[in-house]
């Protein structure tokens, strides 16, 4: 009895809590896009000719979980199979939290363009019954235009 | 160790690669200690971001990319190119962070 209670507050507090959380995250994340625009994302080896000498590697990470009630749901859809939003908006959300940190990086040392830019993904804290957090990097070669 | 050039680009940019020392490497194996285990359990309640961790990731990250270099130093190389992440969960309260890469002599 006591435990169903633990759940059910638990549950509350992620409904409430975390889509808060997540709108906001998206919020802050459009306005940091916005502020590092000038800072070009390109996934390409190829170098235009007018670059300065010299790179320098820039990377981004962040570790993102989703809220209990998520989980919750998310448990009941894995018995039927089909699309599990709450996950995608996770990842989507890591991801580019993660490329506006690889930005920042390559701001802080005057750069102008990032390239070769690679994302890889890890999880992380799983134990085997519980869906844990994802880890998103982002790295890539900053380079300054002459 | 400031004055050498990490890149994950095939070439430095402006620069001739004059000669290839072969791959070099660094790595670690970081465990997350119980207090933050438990604030992230906490943190895993709301959602959002575990800072924590995203810390510690990043530590780990930035000792495995050092010690590749201090590799490289040594072979005296003055740049990294190519250089890879990859991350592995070794168990479920430990993972391994490793960079590599490919030491060369860059005019």
């Amino acid at each position: 009895m006591g435990g169903i209670l633990v759940a059910g507050i638990l549950l509350v507090i992620g409904i409430i809590f975390g889509s808060r959380n997540e709108r906001r995250h998206f919020d802050r994340i459009e306005q940091a896009e916005e502020e590092l625009s000038d800072i070009k994302i390109f996934n390409i080896k190829t170098l235009p000719d007018n670059l300065e000498k010299g790179g320098a590697l820039v990377t981004g990470n962040v570790v993102i979980a989703v809220d209990y009630f998520k989980v919750f749901i998310a448990g009941f859809i894995m018995l039927f199979g089909g699309r599990m939003s709450a996950y995608e908006k996770m990842m989507e959300r890591a991801r580019r939290e993660a490329l506006v940190r690889m930005q920042r990086e390559a701001k802080k040392i005057g750069a102008d363009a990032i390239y070769n830019t690679r994302i890889e993904f890890s999880a992380v804290g799983q134990r085997p019954n519980k869906i844990g957090g994802a880890e998103l990097l982002a790295y890539g070669t900053a380079v300054r235009f002459s | 160790m400031t004055d050498i050039i990490v890149t994950n680009l095939e070439t430095v940019p402006g620069r001739q690669i004059i000669k290839h020392l072969g791959i070099v490497q660094g790595n670690t194996v970081r465990a997350k200690h119980v207090g933050r285990d438990i604030m992230a359990g906490l943190k895993n309640i709301v959602g959002g971001e575990l800072r924590g961790y995203t810390e510690l990731l990043t530590d780990a990250r930035e000792e495995a990319t050092q010690r590749m270099m201090g590799e490289a130093i040594e072979k005296g190389a003055n740049a990294v190119v190519n250089v890879r992440f990859s991350t592995s969960s070794i168990t479920a309260g430990a993972s391994e962070l490793y960079a590599y890469g490919t030491a060369v002599v860059v005019e």
